[in-house]
């Protein structure tokens, strides 16, 4: 774990990020802690004090030479793997895709998931499927893992007359129901302590669902993640709440947004078990999540996970990470590249090669290609159609109030 | 005199409060190293140093409260939300807090924090980018609330907001930090060839509570603030019609002397801004108006405003108000 650095100088401790242009970026190399340190508890007796090792330390599978270690090791059988392998490259196509488009002008805006594809996509796949999605931004690739597909995910994001929330919200704010994938809004941290009350409602109603929510590293310095965390200590609902620790925040990095600890071990003082792990393991990420899930249907409700990873790109398409970190940064964190390690883990297992991942990249461009224009029949934000002013009026409220009605009229569209 | 652009205004009137005051400090999300996201404060964190000028926790709720406490003992904060949308974690500590700790404590403590934030929409912003919230904090007493539409009243009033022992609101329209906006969104002027692109160098304050009479005219009273004031410029050239044109600056106070005395001069009254209707604080300009000028009103006082929904991503031009929509308003006050 990299130490914070501060400025301690009077009269009080501003801190600063470990490197910044022009630095040369360097992280010790690879993470000391290593797969097989930390043991894997029963979730369904564990208390909270024996997770507090796993939410100092750093649960990882994969070891640097792509091998599978340790009690962590969820097993997974070569279809499933593949299947991770498959989502996050389609994720990572996808958002180079979009990126393209949104220089073009087809869309206003973009966030990548870049270099956190392992995130949505393998604690997704790790739940069941009547589990509830309360995303950021960052996890749009949860909606790979449940099915979406692609051509409605562009409609929304290029404001056609496709788009399921009727050009009414910004790219990426993506809504999809029978995903059960909770819509997307832009004010930080709000969907965490929402994902309580979500679980709160399935053990209510007695349903076999738990709820997975997600917030940033910058975010988790909002009310929101504190109340979510006290909330779910409280009530114990079949919750599971990530902190992903992408060491960035826009141009904020965590140095300077917190003097505590590690995230994760903020959850041991609310008596939820806690865990830190490596976000760019896929193995790792997925069986902490199935750890959190048995804890859940155990009837012992909450869990607590830091994903400690890295933003490997920009903060969206409005941002210059130029003017705040060294452009190689990515290049030496530890936990190296999700897809490309789980891609090495393949390899090792015999599953995978070079043949094999070149085809299955150019089928997923096709896709993403044939996606994109099949999208764009319907419109996009350069040169429309656009859906109808009158969605402007409508879903507001249930039925449309006379004030409102009076203003459609006056617009007269 | 130099040509600037609001960012560089602002900039100007922060590093001018800087050095003249030791106990201003700014801060905010991403407002130290990278100097802000829309680069408001860039370099004043390298030339007055990170306790001055740094990044804060990405917490509203958190950032107001601790100005609050700065503020009340001696400090003079001056705290960036990023987007006005998101001072609404904030909303508690500013309206509960902040707005009434001077009158709670029976004047014995007051804070005199300024809240700098960029508002408004035309920037594909959608919900949660593209609010202009000023009736929330109008509608709170204790709060002064000010906004700006030009580098040069940008400069002169943040100049004042921040020199002000009461707490001030100061919005900024971001779809005109490069350059006023006429309505067309594919016309991308710059402050460059605009009058209010000059702007002093030096020190300078605009005064809270005294609105700007942008253009004289006899037929109708147009009043506006933030972008809609260009919008309107553009509405009454279109229109043909002799208004006064009148950029209200402050909201809270605001300037009603010149208003009622324009209104009583025109006889006619058009209020223009991009927040709903229901609220806005046309309504309230509306009703203090009518208060006033009843019988020189030639013509029912018109709105031209944001509709009473959220703030649309794609459909944005249909939400703003437009030049075709004012103008038609200031027609209908020139009907028999
Ligand atoms: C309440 C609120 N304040 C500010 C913002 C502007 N904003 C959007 S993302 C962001 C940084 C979030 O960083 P982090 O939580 O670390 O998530 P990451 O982007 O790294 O995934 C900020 C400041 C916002 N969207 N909502
Ligand atoms: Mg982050």
């Amino acid at each position: 774990m990299t130490e914070r650095s501060t400025v301690t100088t009077s009269p009080y401790t501003i801190g600063v990020a470990p490197f910044r242009p022009g630095d040369e970026p360097t992280f010790g190399g690879k993470f000391v802690e290593q797969p097989g340190d930390l043991n894997r508890p029963n979730p369904a007796t564990c208390t909270t004090e024996e997770t507090a090792p796993h939410a100092r330390g750093l649960i990882r599978v994969l070891t640097d030479d792509g091998e599978a270690k340790g009690e962590w090791d969820p097993k997974l059988d070569p279809a499933t793997l593949i299947q991770g392998l498959e989502y996050m490259m389609r994720l990572r196509i996808f958002d180079d895709r979009m990126i393209k488009m949104q220089r073009t002008g087809k869309l206003s805006f973009y966030m990548r998931s870049f270099g956190e594809e392992a995130v949505a996509i393998a604690q997704t796949m790790a739940l069941e499927e009547q589990d509830w999605i309360f995303p950021s931004y960052r996890q749009p690739g949860a909606q790979f893992v449940r099915g979406r597909d692609m051509v409605s995910m562009i409609c929304h994001c290029i404001g056609n007359t496709e788009d399921n929330v009727r050009g009414r919200q910004m790219p990426v704010h993506y809504t999809w129901k029978e995903g059960r994938f909770i819509s997307i809004s832009s004010p930080v941290g709000t969907q965490f302590s929402q994902a309580v009350g979500v679980a709160m409602a399935s053990a209510y109603k007695g349903d076999d669902e738990v709820c997975i929510s997600w917030l940033g590293d910058g975010t988790s310095a909002q009310g929101d993640y504190h109340y979510a965390l006290n909330f779910a200590s409280t009530f114990k609902p079949p919750v599971i709440l990530n902190v992903v620790n992408n060491q960035w925040a826009i141009s904020t990095h965590v140095s300077l947004a917190t003097g505590g600890r590690t995230f994760a071990e903020r959850g041991l003082a609310y008596d939820i078990p806690s865990f830190r792990v490596d976000g760019n393991d896929f193995l790792a990420l997925y069986s902490v999540t199935k750890w959190a899930r048995e804890r859940s249907t155990a009837g012992l409700g909450p869990t607590h996970i830091e994903v400690y990873t890295y933003r490997a790109g920009a903060h969206s398409s409005s941002d210059d990470p130029s003017a705040y970190r060294p452009g190689n940064e990515f290049e030496t964190w530890p936990g190296g590249d999700p897809v490309q390690r789980l891609r090495e883990h393949l390899v090792k297992i015999g599953e995978w090669d070079e043949k094999k991942d070149k085809a299955l990249a150019d089928k997923i461009d096709t896709e993403v290609m044939a996606a994109y224009k099949e999208a764009c029949e319907f419109g996009d934000l350069a040169s429309g159609p656009y859906p109808p002013a009158s969605t402007i009026f409508t879903e507001v409220y249930e039925t449309v109030p006379w004030h409102v009605q009076e203003q459609r009229e006056e617009l007269g569209k | 005199m130099a040509k600037m652009n609001m960012i560089a205004a602002l900039n100007s009137a922060l590093a001018h409060q800087l050095e003249k005051d030791p106990n201003v400090v700014i801060f905010g999300e991403d407002v130290g190293y990278f100097g802000g996201v829309f680069r408001v404060t860039a370099g004043l964190q390298e030339q007055y140093g990170p306790h001055r000028v740094f990044d804060s926790p990405l917490a509203e709720g958190g950032i107001a409260a601790i100005a609050m406490g700065m503020g009340l003992n001696g400090l003079r904060p001056v705290a960036e939300i990023q987007f006005a949308d998101y001072i609404f974690p904030a909303y508690d500590q500013i309206v509960n807090e902040i707005a009434k700790l001077r009158h709670r404590s029976g004047g014995e403590f007051s804070t005199p924090v300024t809240f700098r934030t960029p508002a408004g929409g035309g920037i594909k912003g959608g919900h949660h980018h593209s609010q202009s919230p000023e009736a929330q904090f109008t509608h709170t007493p204790g709060l002064k609330v000010v906004y700006c539409s030009n580098p040069r009243n940008a400069k002169g009033l943040l100049t004042s907001a921040i020199e002000c022992n009461d707490p001030v609101i100061f919005f900024e329209p971001k779809r005109c930090y490069r350059g006023p906006f006429y309505g067309d969104p594919h016309h991308v002027p710059t402050w460059n060839d605009h009058p209010e692109g000059e702007v002093p160098e030096e020190y300078y304050a605009i005064p809270l509570e005294e609105a700007n009479i942008v253009r004289e005219g006899n037929a109708c009273t147009v009043i506006a603030w933030g972008a809609m004031v260009h919008v309107s410029e553009q509405a009454i050239k279109n229109s043909g019609v002799d208004c006064e044109l009148i950029d209200l600056q402050t909201l809270v106070p605001w300037d009603r002397d010149t208003v009622v005395n324009s209104v009583k001069k025109t006889g006619r009254c058009v209020i223009v801004h991009e927040a709903p209707k229901t609220s806005g604080f046309g309504a309230e300009m509306s009703a203090s108006i009518q208060e006033r000028c009843f019988y020189h009103l030639e013509a029912p006082i018109e709105r031209v405003t944001g509709w009473d929904t959220p703030f649309p991503h794609t459909t944005e031009w249909d939400y703003l108000p437009s030049p075709s929509r004012i103008a038609e308003a200031i027609h209908r006050t020139q009907e028999e």
